[in-house]
C-alpha cells in the first residue's frame, strides 16, 4: 500500500442495523437529458419521504464539481451512512461518485446508482410511466444501498517479468518497449523465427519503404536486448494465477540445434539434399531445405530440422548436415523441454491468418494456375522471395500482360466474414503500383466494392495509383473462369463482374488474378483464449474491455492483447497497440502493487458442507478444497467476482462481496415497492 | 378480467454487467424507445442470479422476469451465462407446476451492441404478459400448490 490515493480512509461509521442507516438521495437533471421525461423534483421530494432517508436533493449536474461537493457536504454535514445517486449508467459516473464518497469520508462501496438516463428517460416518452419507473429504481437502490457494507479494495505485488505471446510487429513492439524501460520480457513464438506476416511482405504503404528493412533491425535488437529472453519454436502450453503473479508453462519444441554451438553459418541448409516446398513461409511459392530457417534474416539465426522431411529422420539415415557442420550442432536425440516462467502481465499478440481462398470456388483457386493469393503476390514481389521480385505467373518465366485484382475476398461477404479486413484495399493498391513497377506495359484492373483508404497519406495513394492508369471497376466479380467465349478471351482468365458505376456485366480477360484475401482469426484462437482466460468474439477475435476506450486490456486482469489478434489491423494499428499495451503493462508495474477491486466471493468455513459443487462451477479454479478439513477455500486474488458459485451454494455458504443475497433480495422489494404482493413464503 | 391492452405488467429484468447491461445502456444511448416495464437488476452475470431471486420477485409482485446475458461463448466468466441456463431450465419446469405461464420467466441474449435486441426483448415480453394479465400470484400459485400435493410438501409454508 505503498501508494496513498490508493489508501481509502478507515472512517466509514460502524455497521448499524439497517434502519439506522441515513441515506442521502440525489436526483440528477442531466441538463435536460433526464429531466425531459422524468420529473425530477417530483422524484426527489417522493424520496425524501421514504424510509432510511434523511435528504433527497435534485440537481441539473450531479456529476459536475458542484454536484460532487453536495454530495460531500451532506455526507460531513448531516452523518450520510449511504448515498443514492439518480443518474446515468454506473459504467459512466459510478468511479465519479464513488470517488467523492471517499473524498468525503465514506466507503465507496456504500453508494449505489440508479442509472434513470439510458435505462428510462432515453428509453421512452411517457413521462408519467418513466416517473413511476425511476421511482421504483430509486427505491431499489435505497433499500439495496441500507444492506451494503464496506468494502475495502485488495493490494497484491506485481512481478515485473512480462510475457509476450507473438513475435510479430506487435509483440515485437510490445517487448521492446517494456525492454527499453527497463523491466524483463519474455518473448514467446511459436514459429522458429520472429517477425510474424510482416517479415513476408516486400513494400509497405503508402510510403513504399520496404517492410524487411523497418523490420529486421527491431528483430535484431529484441535478440540482443538484454532485457528480453527469446524463446522461438517454443508454445505456452498453461497459465496459472493471476495479474501481477501469473505462472506460465512453455513448451521448447526440439530444434535439433544446439543452440549454444550453432553459429548460424548456413552450411547445412547448403548442404541439406531434401528439398520441399514451403507451405508456410514461402506459401508455396519456393522451396526450403528440411533443415532450414524461414529466411536469411531470420532471428534467431539458428535453423530447424522439419523432421517430416528429413531423410535422417524418415529413413535413418542421410546426417549431411551433421557431417558438415563446423561446430557440431546438430542433435537429432533432442526432445521437447518445458520451463516455468512467472510473470506479472501477458500481453497477447497472436496475430492472425490468411482466409483460404479454396473456399471461394467461383475464383478458382487452386484449380486455376494463374490465381495468385495475395501472399502469394506479395512474396513474389519480395526481393528476397522466390522469384527475386520479378511479377511473372505459375510457369515462373512469363509477364503478365493484364492482372486483375479481386478486392473482398473473404470479407464484407455474408457467405464468408461480416467484416471487412481493413489492410487489404490498402495493399491492393499497392499491388497495382507495383505491377505498373515490374511490368510496365500490363493493364491492372481493380474490382472493388469500395475503397477504404481511411489513414494518413492513404487517399493521397489511392489517387496516385489512380493517375498512374490502374483500371477500377466497382462491383463484386461473379466467377473466374477459364472458358473463353470469344478469340479475346482464348488462353486467358476471364474475370465476370456487374460494374455496378455504368450498370453492365463486364467481362475482363486477364493473364493473372490475385486474390485479396481478408484476415481471420487464427484457426486455434478460441483455444489459446481459454488457455489464457480470455473471451473471443464470435469470428474467434480476442475481446477488448472496451473497443473505444480500452482496446488492449481483456477482461482478464494482467492480459492484455496487441495487433491483429483483437481483429483485422495493418502495421500502424498493429505498432500503436504494441506500444500500448507496453505502456499499460509498465505503468502497472511501476505502482508495484495492484489494486484489485473487491467484488469476490469468500466462503463461511463453520457453514460449508464440503460438497464441493461451487468447485468446478468456478470458471477460473479460484475455489480450493482443503480435504483435511473438507471445506473449500476462495483464492480471493484469482476470483473474479462472477457470483455463480455464489447462486451454486446449496448451504448459502458462500458470500459475494456487493451482490448478497439479502442485497439483491432487498433490491426486488424496492423496485415492486408499489405492487401487491403475494403471501406465499417459499422456503 | 382486467383488459389486456390498459393493462401495464411490471417485469423484473436481471441484465448481466457486460453483455446485457450494456446492451441496455446502448438502447438508451441509441434512443430506442420501449416498454418502461422493465425495473432493472444489475448482477455482474447472470449466473448469479438464483432461483430464489425470480421466485421473490413474482411473489413480490411482478408479473413477468426476464433474465439476460451474453451470447453463449462470449461469456466474461467463459460460461457463467450457459450455467444460468442450466438453472433457468429447471426453473421453469418447478415453474409450470406451479401454474405460472412460461412467458413469465425468460432468458434472453444480447450483447453490449445488442441494443435493439434487447429492447425488442422487452416489448415483446410485455406484449406476451399484456395477453396473459397480472400474475396474482396468490390466486395463480395458491391455488396450483392446492392441486400438487408433492409441490406443497416441498414449498413448505
Amino acid at each position: 500500500m505503498s501508494n496513498d490515493q490508493d489508501q481509502i480512509p478507515p472512517i466509514s461509521p460502524p455497521h448499524a442495523s439497517p434502519d439506522e442507516e441515513r441515506v442521502g438521495v440525489y436526483v440528477c437533471h442531466c441538463g435536460s437529458n433526464i429531466a425531459r421525461t422524468i420529473a425530477v423534483e417530483d422524484v426527489a421530494v417522493w424520496a425524501e419521504q421514504q424510509e432510511h432517508v434523511v435528504v433527497a436533493r435534485d440537481y441539473k449536474f450531479m456529476c459536475s464539481s458542484l454536484g460532487q461537493e453536495l454530495i460531500e457536504q451532506d455526507i460531513q454535514a448531516k452523518g450520510l451512512s449511504r448515498v443514492v445517486v439518480a443518474a446515468c449508467s454506473p459504467h459512466m459516473h459510478e468511479r465519479t461518485f464513488r470517488g467523492a464518497c471517499q473524498r468525503a469520508g465514506l466507503n465507496p462501496y456504500l453508494f449505489e446508482m440508479a442509472n434513470i438516463r439510458e435505462l428510462t428517460s432515453w428509453a421512452t416518452d411517457d413521462r408519467e410511466a418513466a416517473t413511476s419507473k425511476a421511482k421504483a429504481q430509486v427505491k431499489g437502490a435505497i433499500e439495496r444501498a441500507v444492506l451494503q457494507e464496506p468494502l475495502e479494495p485488495l493490494f497484491v505485488d506485481i512481478n515485473p517479468n512480462t510475457l509476450v505471446v507473438g513475435g510479430g510487429i506487435a509483440g515485437l513492439t510490445a517487448a521492446l518497449e517494456l525492454a527499453d524501460s527497463g523491466y524483463h520480457v519474455y518473448l514467446v513464438d511459436r514459429d522458429s523465427s520472429i517477425g510474424g506476416q510482416m517479415a513476408k511482405l516486400d513494400k509497405t504503404f503508402p510510403t513504399l519503404d520496404c517492410a524487411a528493412c523497418i523490420l529486421t533491425p527491431k528483430m535484431v535488437d529484441a535478440a540482443n536486448h538484454p532485457n528480453i529472453t527469446l524463446m522461438t519454436w517454443s508454445e505456452v502450453v498453461a497459465v496459472d494465477g493471476f495479474v501481477g503473479n501469473f505462472s506460465v508453462q512453455v513448451r521448447h519444441k526440439p530444434r535439433y540445434i544446439i543452440e549454444d554451438l550453432c553459429t548460424g553459418c548456413g552450411t547445412c541448409i547448403e548442404k541439406c539434399p531434401s528439398r520441399v516446398l514451403d507451405q508456410h513461409f514461402e506459401v508455396g511459392l519456393g522451396y526450403h531445405k528440411a533443415i532450414d530457417r524461414n529466411f536469411p534474416q531470420a532471428v534467431p539465426k539458428y535453423p530447424v530440422i522439419d523432421t517430416t522431411h528429413c531423410i535422417y529422420f524418415q529413413r535413418g539415415k542421410c546426417r549431411a548436415c551433421q557431417v558438415v557442420c563446423p561446430t557440431n550442432a546438430i542433435d537429432f536425440t533432442q526432445k521437447e523441454t518445458f520451463e516455468q516462467l512467472e510473470v506479472g502481465n501477458i500481453i497477447l499478440a497472436t496475430g492472425y491468418e490468411q482466409f483460404d481462398a479454396r473456399r471461394v470456388p467461383q475464383y478458382g483457386y487452386g484449380r486455376l494456375a494463374n490465381v495468385f493469393t495475395s501472399m502469394e503476390f506479395e512474396r513474389m514481389v519480395n526481393a528476397a522471395g522466390p522469384t527475386s521480385g520479378q511479377v511473372v505467373l505459375r510457369d515462373g518465366v512469363s509477364a503478365p500482360q493484364s492482372v486483375g485484382i479481386i478486392h473482398c475476398v473473404g470479407s464484407r461477404d455474408k457467405n464468408y466474414n461480416e467484416y471487412c479486413s481493413r489492410a487489404c484495399c490498402m495493399a491492393a493498391l499497392k499491388f497495382a503500383h507495383l505491377v505498373h513497377e515490374r511490368v510496365p506495359d500490363a493493364e491492372v484492373y481493380n474490382f472493388y466494392i469500395d475503397i477504404r483508404a481511411a489513414g494518413k497519406h492513404y487517399e493521397e495513394f489511392y489517387h496516385r495509383v489512380l493517375e498512374e492508369g490502374t483500371h477500377f471497376i466497382r462491383g463484386r466479380v461473379a466467377e473466374v473462369t477459364d472458358a473463353a467465349r470469344g478469340p479475346g478471351e482464348e488462353g486467358k482468365l476471364i474475370i465476370q463482374a456487374e460494374d455496378t458505376l455504368i450498370g453492365k456485366q463486364r467481362r475482363i480477360p486477364v493473364d493473372m488474378v490475385v486474390l485479396m484475401v481478408g484476415m481471420e482469426a487464427r484457426h486455434d484462437s478460441r483455444n489459446v483464449a481459454s488457455t489464457f482466460g480470455l473471451g473471443c468474439d464470435f469470428e474467434g477475435w480476442f475481446t477488448e474491455r472496451h473497443a473505444k476506450l480500452d482496446p488492449v486490456v481483456t477482461m482478464t486482469e494482467g492480459i492484455l492483447i496487441a495487433g491483429a489478434c483483437q481483429g483485422p489491423k495493418a502495421i500502424p494499428e498493429s505498432v500503436a497497440q504494441g506500444s500500448a499495451a507496453a505502456a499499460r503493462v509498465a505503468g502497472l508495474i511501476g505502482r508495484r502493487t495492484i489494486k484489485l477491486e473487491p467484488v469476490r466471493a469468500s466462503i463461511e468455513a463453520a457453514a460449508c458442507s464440503g460438497c464441493r459443487i461451487c468447485n468446478n462451477v468456478c470458471p477460473y479454479h479460484a475455489i480450493v478444497f482443503h480435504e483435511a478439513i473438507k471445506i473449500s477455500e476462495v483464492i480471493t486474488a484469482l476470483c473474479q467476482g462472477c457470483g455463480a458459485c455464489v447462486a451454486a451454494c446449496p448451504s448459502a455458504a458462500i458470500t459475494g462481496a456487493h451482490f448478497t443475497r439479502e442485497q439483491v433480495l432487498s433490491q426486488i422489494d424496492g423496485l415492486l415497492w408499489d405492487m401487491q404482493p403475494g403471501v406465499l413464503v417459499l422456503a | 378480467m382486467a383488459e389486456p391492452t390498459t393493462f401495464n405488467p411490471v417485469i423484473i429484468g436481471f441484465l448481466c454487467n457486460w453483455c446485457s447491461y450494456r446492451a441496455a445502456d446502448l438502447a438508451g444511448t441509441a434512443r430506442t424507445h420501449y416498454a418502461p416495464t422493465m425495473r432493472p437488476i444489475r448482477v455482474m452475470c447472470t449466473a448469479r442470479v438464483e432461483p430464489e431471486f425470480v421466485l421473490k420477485a413474482l411473489r413480490s409482485g411482478a408479473d413477468g422476469v426476464l433474465i439476460a446475458g451474453c451470447h453463449p461463448g462470449e461469456c466474461h466468466y467463459v460460461e457463467g451465462n450457459i450455467k444460468a441456463l442450466r438453472r433457468f431450465l429447471l426453473l421453469k419446469r418447478m415453474l409450470t407446476q406451479f401454474g405460472i405461464e412460461p412467458q413469465r420467466v425468460q432468458l434472453v441474449w444480447a450483447a453490449a451492441s445488442e441494443g435493439h435486441h434487447l429492447a425488442a426483448a422487452v416489448d415483446r415480453m410485455t406484449e406476451e404478459l399484456r395477453a396473459l394479465g397480472p400474475l396474482h400470484w396468490q390466486q395463480t400459485v395458491l391455488r396450483a400448490k392446492a392441486d400438487i400435493p408433492l409441490i406443497k410438501l416441498e414449498v413448505g409454508g
